[in-house]
């Protein structure tokens, strides 16, 4: 018999969407709200520093905002007891998925300095390496909910 | 990583301990029901230590709690 979903599992897709979410409403922020500011200024570094500078503290308090609403709703939902510590299988997964997390920043990191090689503008690089974060975040994710499913 | 070649004996173990719940095994070693139940479907071979730790439970030795099968 298929089992359901685990609270790990459930977790990392949450993990993932709220990546996603995070991710897109702060750059439609930054985009939109601000757009004539935000494209003249696309090719300066202290555009870009500010941007990922603020990304990190609104990703972080974001994050922790879902998850204390993630665990509350999945308790009430479910009456289940949620784990209080990650055991041994728990640390496994998390740094088998965070490796792949790595190789894929690692990826985007050289396809970033690949940009200025080509002589592209500085957004360039700046627009791979924060995608490369993103993807290498979802692939973390991903690889845990894997991981999860498959058992190990 | 599959179905390991280790089978264990916690499913059969916890029957005859009062029919003791994957939960309440998974506190008396420190880890998740989840844990617990990767280790009974073979999806997940458990640390020497914990192997240990789950053997003590049930005052069984190691090698009936879970048994290694070299692939043919």
């Amino acid at each position: 018999m298929k089992e359901g979903m685990t609270y790990q599992e459930k977790r990392a897709i949450v993990s993932i969407i709220t990546s996603i979410l995070i991710f897109a409403g702060y750059s439609f922020y930054v985009f939109q709200l601000n757009q004539e500011e935000s494209f003249s200024r696309i090719n300066e570094l202290s555009f870009w520093g500010a941007f990922i500078l603020i990304l990190i503290p609104v990703s972080i308090v974001a994050r922790i905002i879902v998850y204390i609403l993630f665990s509350i709703i999945y308790h009430v939902a479910t009456r289940e007891q949620l784990p209080s510590k990650s055991d041994e299988r728990d640390k496994l997964i998390e740094l088998k998925a965070s490796r792949r997390s790595h190789i894929v920043f690692g990826i985007a990191f050289l396809l970033a300095m690949v940009t200025q090689v080509m002589d592209m503008p500085p957004y360039a690089m700046f627009v791979v390496m924060v995608v490369g974060g993103l993807l290498s975040e979802i692939v973390d994710h991903v690889s845990q909910f894997y991981f999860y499913r498959r058992g190990f | 990583m599959g179905k390991s070649s280790i089978t264990t004996t916690i499913r059969t173990l916890r029957f005859h301990h009062d029919e003791m719940t994957q939960q309440q095994l998974a506190d008396k070693v420190g880890v998740s029901r989840q844990t617990i139940v990767a280790i009974e479907k073979g999806k997940y071979s458990p640390s020497l230590e914990l192997a240990f730790r789950i053997a003590h439970v049930f005052d069984t030795p190691l090698n009936e709690v879970f048994t290694y099968q070299p692939e043919t």
